[in-house]
């Protein structure tokens, strides 16, 4: 079906984060600066999400990530599939990085460092 | 190039204009152009055609799309999963199967639909076809029902679940009720004629109560002549093959019914489909069929039927009238037009689009509609010139074999109708119609304002509420049902994969409480569940600039 592109305001420049973020915080953030004068009062409009401490977002966080990812309409031991193996790909990732990105970067940096820096070197070792 | 509706319009009859000038010129217009002929002015279409800059179809952001598809992505991965398990047998196959035998056949239940079934649908389908016991009205009860298995199988906990407010029923005039009152003629004439007739009208099943409805619709719509049937479905369906047949051609939107569809199949005729709206796609085609003829011989199309709706009920949009019958004038096409949501429900008087966009009734050729969503009963109408719908009476299939319209409908229609017609002596029925446009109005404008993605023009009763991801859908009627409100949404089958709705129809029996509870209760959950995905500035002060967006045929 042909959609119509939505046009950014001419007079406010349309917020990077906000167009692909999704997390309640960032939204909540960002939002007034999109309204124009004229529509500020309509931010009051929106109900607020009261989260009276840290677990009750951890638990909205979850429930989020069960929408998005579409476990939600799974059963509870496929939920636990799905979770064990998303959480040890991650835990392989954050292994991996933490074993070998330092050793990576070391080695960048060196030859970078050894294509500029080698350079006057190499002049004044022609000269001597 | 950013062309205005009016000046597309006058582009569209310009062939027209230019030979009647050409035509006069010569004669009685002087040199500088001075005449005194008479201007009229024609039916308009200039105030109503405004209404079209606000009917966008937005887009979400991408992140959407792509989290749409990833959703479907994970669940038909464990769907084959569990299809697996299935098949090896550690689970307990639950739903049906083929025989040993007919294995080596080709597949019955194995194709992606039943595949979607087994897997989604059957996961969620607690949200769908709930019972209810009592009338459904604004609002109704609900059966309370719990699953053991997984919504496999369902029991009922015995305890009712009072006055959930009801956004999913087509009552838009709130003609579904249980007054005693106005329900009084309805009970007079079961006694008269009973409650079944059991037999076609052209045989024995012709009663006066028939007749009388007939001339009533046809007073209330402004035209010469109409017929009704029992169902609105076949009204559709058995109707359009008696119209065309082989060698004619039938351009349908891309969003029409089902019933258009099957009707269109059933005929036997060409049939090419149109983008939605899109008045420069049905011009293309018009052209070119009436350049190119049939597909092999050249020959000239007998016939060229354009099957438009009145209001489409998946989007809410309304279709561009005075363009299509401009295009149907130029290209000497014949025009179906399916007024199913719309009759009672737009338009000053109720009469729908044609009054909406203030059109000669003349120029429909053939007019149909349905009198389950705005008449509280059921069954359909075909009208228009006297000879089209007397060669109905003999040619359609519907008048000769189905079952006629039982007395208890009839009388339900003919006092609805009297009702809005004003013809029982009180404004209840003008009163409805304001109460309806009111509400519908205020609910999109203030569903606009809080974010959420609507499609449609802003004087439907029908209001499409974007969701898009599965697991959203399912969490969205489940929380609006914990806050008592009743609401549809629709998926995959009936909609595009990556679009699911939820679906509010607003009715005039809804009370302006009610509407600030359900709204409320929108705005609660959207933020809840992250459904506000607009990303348009909505200000409640009109749009004073005249641009206007315009699909280009790619």
């Amino acid at each position: 079906m042909a959609g119509i592109e939505v046009r950014p305001s001419q007079r406010l420049p349309p917020c990077l984060l906000c167009k692909d973020c999704f997390l309640f915080l960032c939204v909540k953030k960002h939002r007034p600066m999109h309204r124009s004068s004229r529509t500020l009062h309509l931010r009051d409009l929106r109900a607020r999400m009261n989260f009276k401490n840290l677990r009750e977002y951890l638990a909205w966080l979850y429930y989020q990530y069960l929408l998005i990812t579409g476990i939600y309409v799974l059963e509870p031991w496929e939920k636990s599939i799905f979770n064990s193996i998303l959480f040890s790909a991650i835990a392989m990732v954050v292994y991996t990085s933490y074993v070998f990105v330092p050793i990576h970067v070391r080695l960048a940096l060196e030859f970078f460092l050894g294509i500029f820096g080698g350079q006057p070197e190499s002049t004044m070792a022609l000269m001597t | 190039m950013i062309q205005t509706l009016e000046s597309y319009s006058c582009k569209l009859s310009l062939f027209s204009k230019k030979y009647l000038s050409n035509g006069v010129k010569c004669e009685h217009i002087g040199k500088n152009g001075y005449h005194n002929h008479k201007e009229k002015n024609g039916q308009g279409t200039g105030v109503a055609s405004r209404r079209h800059k606000h009917e966008p179809f937005e887009q979400a952001p991408m992140y959407v799309a792509v989290l749409t598809y990833l959703g479907f992505g994970i669940v038909t991965l464990f769907g084959y999963l569990r299809d697996f398990l299935r098949a090896v047998g550690l689970e307990k196959c639950n739903i049906a199967q083929e025989r040993e035998k007919q294995k080596d056949f080709v597949p019955l239940y194995q194709d992606f639909e039943n595949f979607y079934t087994r897997n989604l649908y059957m996961r969620v389908r607690d949200n769908w076809n709930r019972p209810i016991c009592s009338l459904p009205g604004p609002v109704f009860d609900l059966m309370e029902r719990v699953s053991d298995d997984y919504n496999w199988t369902f029991r009922f906990t015995g305890k009712t679940i009072h006055d959930v407010i009801n956004m999913g029923s087509y009552n838009y005039l709130g003609f579904a009720e249980n007054n005693a009152d106005f329900l009084k003629t309805v009970a007079d004439k079961v006694r008269q004629y009973g409650v079944g007739v059991c037999s076609t009208r052209q045989e024995i099943g012709n009663l006066s109560i028939h007749e009388e409805l007939e001339q009533l619709v046809a007073n209330f719509l402004g035209v010469e002549s109409a017929m009704t049937y029992g169902m609105g479905f076949a009204t559709n369906s058995m109707n359009i093959p008696a119209l065309v047949g082989k060698g004619c051609l039938i351009l349908s939107d891309e969003l029409n019914h089902t019933s258009l569809i099957l009707g269109a199949r059933l005929s036997g005729a060409t049939i090419r489909v149109f983008k939605h709206n899109n008045m420069q796609s049905l011009e293309k085609m018009l052209k070119e069929a009436v350049c190119s003829g049939q597909p092999r011989t050249h020959r000239p199309w007998k016939k060229i039927l354009i099957v438009v709706e009145g209001i489409y009920s998946m989007e809410g949009s309304v279709v561009r009238l005075p363009e299509v019958i401009a295009l149907k004038k130029k290209y000497k096409a014949y025009l179906y037009l399916d007024e199913a949501h719309s009759i009672g429900a737009v338009g000053q008087t109720g009469r729908g689009v044609t009054e909406l966009f203030n059109v000669n009734t003349a120029d429909v050729d053939v007019m149909m509609g349905t009198f389950t969503k705005s008449f509280g009963a059921s069954g359909g109408y075909i009208a228009g010139k006297k000879e089209l719908v007397d060669y109905l009476r003999t040619h359609s299939h519907s008048a000769v074999y189905a079952t006629a319209m039982s007395p208890p409908a009839t009388e339900q229609i003919i006092r609805a109708m009297k009702c809005i017609m004003g013809k029982d002596g009180s404004t209840e029925g003008m009163r409805r119609i304001r109460q309806l446009a009111e509400n519908a109005k205020y609910f999109r404008s203030r569903l606009k304002e809080m974010g959420f993605i609507i499609y449609g023009n802003d004087d439907s009763p029908v209001v499409p509420v974007l969701l898009y991801m599965p697991a959203k859908v399912v969490a969205f009627a489940r929380e609006m049902l914990a806050r008592k409100i009743g609401v549809v949404v629709v998926g995959f089958p009936a909609t595009p994969i990556t679009e699911a709705r939820a679906r509010f129809c607003v009715s005039a029996a809804h009370t302006r409480d009610m509407l600030n509870q359900v709204l409320d209760c929108m705005n609660e959950v959207g933020d809840l569940l992250c459904l506000k995905f607009s990303r348009r500035k909505y200000s409640p002060l009109p749009n004073l600039c005249d641009e206007t967006d315009f699909e280009l045929d790619s």
